[in-house]
């Protein structure tokens, strides 16, 4: 396959950034996505032009470090995946594939397609854990019976990999799914009921803090996930946050 | 942080609003409806709105505030969002997943607050005219004859279907979506998302076929 690539190009965070283009051939359709930008880099470093930052690391789906916008759509074109699962055979030869960062205001370019996602960090020490006792007396979690229903929606909250899809194809860039699942994850198990209360109020607060827009409920965070998601964990949050405001 | 400060109070005060406007739409529609089936019925229902203490000095004033609070909210959250992303995607496929009614909420939003400066100026004002202004003698009967008087022009027939489109499209994403924003999200949403949808569509085919049916009946 032979395709043209126009790939956003930024030094820093504090210098503008532009569309290059990039011409590359032969590319294998058995190819991942960032092999593809592999053999890019490859291909500028030989022709002595810097080579593209982007983000990645266990290149399998888990970490959610990847993080490009690809034609338009947070980790390309294909659903429930990352763009590290994304393969070369979901493009024609001689396709452009115009690449961006996640864009947001609180996700700040670094440079090129790596953008800083430590607000996502910060939104979690707000409240993101259950404290534990670690003297030695700690209770074995399975002693606690859950049901099974709770525990299995816990779990698809859970498996968030806190990538930041959610906030670049929300037309507000807001971070609701992600700090909903967050939420969620706890609020549906007894161990995550204790701190409740503060969870939701300071998460919520340091998410507004880390200035993302508001939800409109477009929905298309839940399309765009590589999880799967779901509206109901925002639904789930709303209902924890109001109960949560109430009583203080 | 307050719950009204706060991305969630906004969003939920943004739903309890859309739905109590939902509601008055509804009552709105069926006063309406009465007009097309017993002009003495209509004129009945109206002079009880127009003339009731509660109605005229309690609910409308409620009305008026909950009209207001909910558009000049939402050109708060429009303005806030739009600053949310400080440099535009050159290539966005919004409409791959997402709603073209969902995506375009302050659009559908503008032409309808539009529509009602149009409706204020045809009933609304008038209507304030004759009782508190010229404070003219009480005409249980004038009701009928001055709705259909506004509708022998086709031009403002068609404005108010056209307006009627967008509330279409505004109520097909806006009133399912409350209930998401109060925290809704459960068995029952399958069945409200078809109330929602039916509701949407139904009460405007009903008001322009109420506007449609007086202008050809005038002929």
């Amino acid at each position: 396959m032979n395709l043209t690539l126009k790939v956003w190009r930024q030094p820093n965070s504090e210098t503008k950034g532009k569309i290059e283009t990039y011409k590359i051939k032969d590319v294998s359709p058995d190819m991942s996505f960032l092999e593809m930008m592999d053999v890019l880099n490859e291909q500028l470093m030989s022709e002595e032009i810097d080579p593209i930052a982007f983000d990645h690391d266990c290149r399998e789906g888990i970490c959610g470090m990847c993080s490009m916008f690809i034609n338009g759509e947070a980790h390309g074109p294909d659903r429930l995946v990352t763009t590290c699962q994304l393969h070369m055979r979901k493009f024609k030869d001689g396709d452009t594939i115009t690449i961006e960062p996640f864009r947001a205001k609180a996700f700040p370019v670094i440079k090129d397609l790596a953008v800083d996602r430590s607000a996502f960090d910060r939104i979690q020490q707000a409240g993101g854990f259950v404290s534990i006792n670690t003297s030695g007396n700690t209770q074995d979690a399975n002693a606690i019976p859950i049901d099974k229903h709770d525990a299995d929606k816990a779990f698809d909250s859970a498996t968030c990999i806190g990538c930041g899809a959610c906030v670049a194809t929300c037309k507000n860039a807001s971070a609701m799914l992600f700090v909903s699942a967050k939420v969620s994850q706890y609020a549906l198990l007894p161990q995550g009921k204790v701190e409740a209360t503060d969870r939701v109020l300071n998460m919520v607060n340091q998410m507004d803090e880390e200035g993302f827009g508001n939800c409109t409920n477009t929905g298309a965070c839940e399309v765009e996930c590589p999880k799967g998601i779901s509206l109901e964990n925002i639904a789930r949050m709303n209902r924890e946050y109001l109960f949560a405001s109430l009583k203080g | 942080m307050s719950l009204t400060a706060s991305s969630i109070g906004r969003k939920v005060a943004m739903a309890l609003s859309g739905i109590f406007l939902v509601l008055f739409l509804t009552q709105h529609f069926s006063i309406n409806l009465l007009s097309v089936f017993s002009e003495s019925l209509f004129n009945q229902v109206s002079h009880f709105m127009g003339n009731n203490p509660i109605v005229q000095f309690i609910l409308q004033p409620i009305l008026i505030f909950g009209v207001l609070f909910h558009f000049v909210m939402g050109f708060v959250l429009e303005l806030q969002n739009s600053k949310s992303r400080s440099t535009s995607y050159s290539v966005y496929k919004g409409k791959t997943n997402a709603s073209w009614m969902s995506r375009n909420m302050i659009l559908s939003g503008i032409v309808i607050l539009s529509f009602l400066g149009l409706h204020f100026y045809d009933f609304w004002v008038p209507e304030m005219n004759y009782k508190y202004v010229q404070v003219l003698p009480l005409d249980q009967n004038r009701y009928f004859e001055e709705l259909v008087h506004k509708f022998e022009s086709p031009v403002r027939v068609m404005i108010y279907a056209f307006s009627f489109i967008f509330l279409s499209l505004h109520l097909l994403h806006g009133f399912a979506s409350s209930f998401q924003s109060v925290g809704l999200n459960n068995k029952y949403t399958k069945s409200i998302k078809s109330f929602a949808t039916a509701f949407s569509i139904i009460v405007p085919v009903g008001f322009v076929f109420i506007a449609v049916f007086h202008h050809i009946n005038k002929f």
